[in-house]
């Protein structure tokens, strides 16, 4: 066993590992997490045997990856040295790529190609999605394969940790992280530097570190593919702060629906104990920690630190009031640093670039780089990271690709349920904590959802309400009645029962929920209803006062109709339609008949001359 | 250690570490809570003992129950935003409760008589916490806890099935602020009692503790039993696939 004593020994294995991949020239990087969804495990085992037919193993190594990013073109291969990227990559495909292999050539049809100029790109650093993302934090997810120690320390990885360890004081890493202006990457925002502080200086003799792992928010995998792609520097960033704030023990709450994070995160703890990372005299300094992980049973509450550490208590998970804050008091009444996986996985970036460095990123008040997971109505979905700062266009359009099908961008929600709408006019808003908030919006742990103008704002608001009605805990007044209120009103509206006064009584819930709620959870509860209502109320008017939704969404509220100008007769519609509510003949313009239609939009959706309206 | 502070213009010395709560008793302020009780520890629930609080002059909404305070520090337990707060929660309360006397009371005295708010389904329990935190940390059994969440939260015993641990003491029909738990001489078994608490969960075992005669028992034991049978069939399957 590579039990590694000193900082010596960790670069020996760095050296082998790198000495061992001497001969295999080419490498090649494919997701074996997210892409799992789109059968890459199968597309791996082919490749796999497709290698040893060819008799190439010993110069060919196939390194199962996390998240590369993309996962839109997901299951995506990456053919080093010279970077080649294959995109939709099916079983079949396969043996064509590896006969090419040998002979250097490329699978001309498997490369990402331009939707507008349709010039295909065949090397991933020139695809215009990741030319303009800054990956810092999701560098090796992609590139390591996470449940090889390894590849991580062949990387670089806990280097870091032997520079903290061999030649810096706890105060020392603390002053580097607060220099650096680091904040909470789970949606508050806190200075982590300051927070470790407070914990440092809290007198107690246990302390504990938690890593939150706890993404509940629907449409949000950073931290997923975090904690499945690169599990070791969420690890190493923990050991260095239990070290800066005397902890011994860590835990890790990861939800118990992220089976491949939680299958990583163990196999990458078992690896650092049996290497001398974790337990006693890690490094072979006199510094001892271990990490717990543990799995949340799927409330979204949990996420909230209070709760989260009364979960970990083993009671049922509900917020407490602060304070005492947990950096004081937290798990068993010790003293506790609490930090999103995603804090913890820039720490060793910090501290092995120095704080100036990491600093030289972002804006004012918002260092460093975020990740973000780019969803809904938008061309390349996935995974991105991007420096603080950049704005919400080069987000959607530069790197997104701009919204699919040629719609027209309406609204772009931002922090999860918790967060707000962002519309049109504010696309040029540079994203960083502060002006997300100005907005109406917070950062959240980083979810993006794009939505194009068949997104009725009102429904949004309505799911998101419904989503957190069911996933409050229930303990306080305003959070329990006040989302029992918001939703019942917002069902009403959608509904096409809206009345004089209920934006107003909207407005007034929302805000009394804001000042007065028990944790974080209730205060940003109305957010989705508030920013909807500040940027679109003329949505919500249309709704309670026309009775109408433009965007074909609330059911009571639209019709279906067909332009006679624009239908020339091709009969699909007539054909799909499954309560015969479509008449017409051949080539001549169809009628919708509005009494039978039940509105399930297949009509809508199979046209193809965009004849059918909502009216 | 002794600090001094300011509750609507009354000066008082507290303890380092008490609740303004307690400073507010000891200044003769009174300030309105439903969750709060003195023999329990501070929960925060019901956020009516929400005051306003100055302090390096920037003002904040604290709930005083179980806000600690600080040198310096001036408490103002009347302000219009205090009593919009208060308001807006008593109004939610009366949608959630409109037929509860103690939640009307309350109403009444801040002048609504009516809840602007539509009433969905009425209910009895306000949630307050105080029998299950009793029960917990006075009696010492946690015979009562809460279940589900959200707005589906509600006061039982664990899974809705009689408590084998209650002992019939009636703290929580003591603490009830609403009066919705109500003790009833149990007729089966002389000297045991139960309390009504609309789903009936804190009836004592109806066999009077007979597990080996008891109906409940057996068909709970079945029921396992048939899941472990079917959940090997299924694994069997499975494994030869």
């Amino acid at each position: 066993m590579n039990k590694i004593r000193n900082i010596l020994d960790l670069k020996k294995i760095k050296e082998q590992t790198l000495n061992k991949r001497e001969s295999q020239k080419i490498i090649l990087r494919t997701c074996n997490t997210g892409c799992r969804a789109r059968k890459s495990q199968k597309v791996i085992d082919v490749l796999d045997s497709a290698i040893n037919e060819k008799g190439i193993q010993d110069t060919v190594k196939i390194i199962k990856t996390g998240c590369h990013g993309f996962c839109e073109m997901g299951p995506i291969i990456v053919v080093e040295p010279e970077s080649i990227f294959y995109r939709k990559v099916k079983p079949e495909d396969v043996h064509e790529i590896v006969s090419q292999l040998t002979e250097g050539g490329v699978v001309e049809r498997l490369l990402w190609s331009d939707p507008v100029t349709k010039g295909r790109i065949p090397f991933e650093r020139e695809l215009p999605t990741y030319k303009r993302q800054k990956k810092e934090v999701t560098y090796k997810c992609g590139r390591i394969d996470p449940v090889d120690i390894e590849d991580y320390i062949a990387a670089d990885g806990y280097s870091a940790l032997g520079k903290v360890l061999t030649s810096m004081s706890p105060e020392e890493v603390i002053r580097t992280v607060i220099a650096s202006g680091l904040r909470g990457r789970g949606g508050g925002g806190f200075p982590t530097g300051i927070k470790w502080k407070m914990c440092s200086e809290a007198p107690s003799d246990i302390k504990y570190i938690i890593a939150n792992g706890d993404e509940g928010d629907p449409g949000a995998f950073m931290d997923r593919s975090l904690m499945e792609g690169d599990p070791h520097s969420v690890i190493e960033g923990m050991i260095i702060g239990a070290y800066a704030i005397g902890a011994r023990q860590g835990f890790i709450y990861v939800r118990d629906e992220y089976p491949i994070a939680i299958e990583h995160l163990s196999m990458a703890i078992r690896q650092a104990e049996e290497y001398g990372i974790l337990g006693k005299d890690i490094l072979g300094t006199v510094f001892d920690f271990n990490i717990k992980l543990n799995r949340g049973a799927g409330a979204f509450v949990c996420g909230e630190e209070t709760a989260l550490i009364i979960s970990i208590e083993g009671r049922s998970g509900t917020p407490r009031s602060r304070p005492p804050y947990p950096a004081i008091e937290g798990l068993w009444g010790k003293p506790t640093i609490i930090n999103n996986v995603e804090t913890f996985a820039n720490i060793p970036l910090i501290l092995s670039k120095g704080s100036d460095a990491y600093a030289s990123l972002g804006t004012e008040r918002s260092k460093g780089t975020k990740v973000f997971s780019l969803v809904g109505k938008v061309q390349n979905t996935g995974l991105i990271e991007v420096e603080m700062g950049t704005t919400l266009r080069e987000i959607i359009f530069d790197i997104g690709g701009g919204i699919r099908k040629g719609k027209r961008f309406k609204a772009v929600q931002t922090g999860g349920p918790s967060g707000g709408c962002i519309p049109i006019t504010r696309i040029d808003m540079p994203v960083d904590y502060d002006s997300l908030r100005e907005a109406g919006a917070i950062m959240g742990s980083g979810g993006m959802i794009v939505m194009d103008e068949t997104s009725c704002m009102v429904d949004v608001a309505r799911y998101f309400i419904d989503f957190l009605m069911y996933e409050s805990c229930g303990k306080c007044v305003p959070c329990r009645e006040g989302l029992r209120q918001m939703h019942y009103i917002l069902e009403n509206i959608c509904r096409g029962d809206g009345e004089e006064g209920d934006i107003e009584t909207l407005i007034e819930i929302g805000q009394f929920m804001m000042t007065s709620s028990l944790c974080g959870l209730g205060s940003t509860a109305p957010n989705p209803v508030l920013s909807t209502i500040r940027h679109f109320r003329s949505e919500y008017e249309s709704h309670i006062y026309d009775k109408k939704c433009i965007a074909g969404v609330c059911k009571n509220l639209f019709e279906y109709f067909i332009d006679a100008g624009l239908c020339n007769g091709c009969t699909l519609c007539r054909l799909k339609c499954p309560e015969h509510a479509i008449s017409g003949e051949k080539k001549k313009p169809h009628l919708i008949d509005s009494s039978k239609c039940i509105k399930c939009g297949i009509c809508f959706n199979s046209c193809k001359y965009e004849a059918i309206l909502v009216k | 250690m002794k600090i001094p502070i300011i509750i609507d213009g009354h000066l008082v010395q507290v303890d380092k570490g008490a609740t303004i709560m307690s400073a507010a008793k000891k200044a003769g302020v009174f300030i309105p809570t439903l969750c709060y009780h003195e023999a329990l520890k501070p929960y925060g629930a019901c956020r009516l003992c929400i005051v306003e609080v100055v302090q390096n002059k920037q003002r904040r909404l604290v709930t005083s129950c179980n806000y600690p305070v600080e040198t310096g520090m001036e408490v103002l337990t009347d302000t219009l935003k205090v009593s919009q707060m208060r308001r807006m929660i008593v109004e939610l309360l009366l949608a959630r409760c409109p037929e509860m006397p103690a939640v009307q009371t309350l109403a009444r005295r801040m002048g609504i008589e009516i809840s602007s708010f539509k009433i969905r389904e009425a209910k009895e329990c306000i949630l307050c916490g105080l029998c299950v935190r009793f029960c917990e940390e006075v009696v010492g059994v946690s015979a009562i806890g809460l279940s589900n969440r959200g707005t589906e939260r509600e006061v039982s015993t664990p899974f809705e099935a009689p408590s084998d641990v209650c002992i019939g003491c009636g703290s929580c029909t003591y603490i009830c602020p609403t009066g919705c738990i109500e003790m009833v001489n149990d007729e089966k078994t002389p000297g045991m009692r139960s309390m009504n608490m609309g789903n009936l969960s804190l009836k004592p075992c109806p066999n009077d503790y007979k597990c080996t005669t008891c109906d409940i028992e057996r068909h709970f034991i079945e029921e396992m039993k048939g899941a472990i049978t079917r959940f090997r069939e299924k694994f069997r399957n499975s494994t030869e696939l």
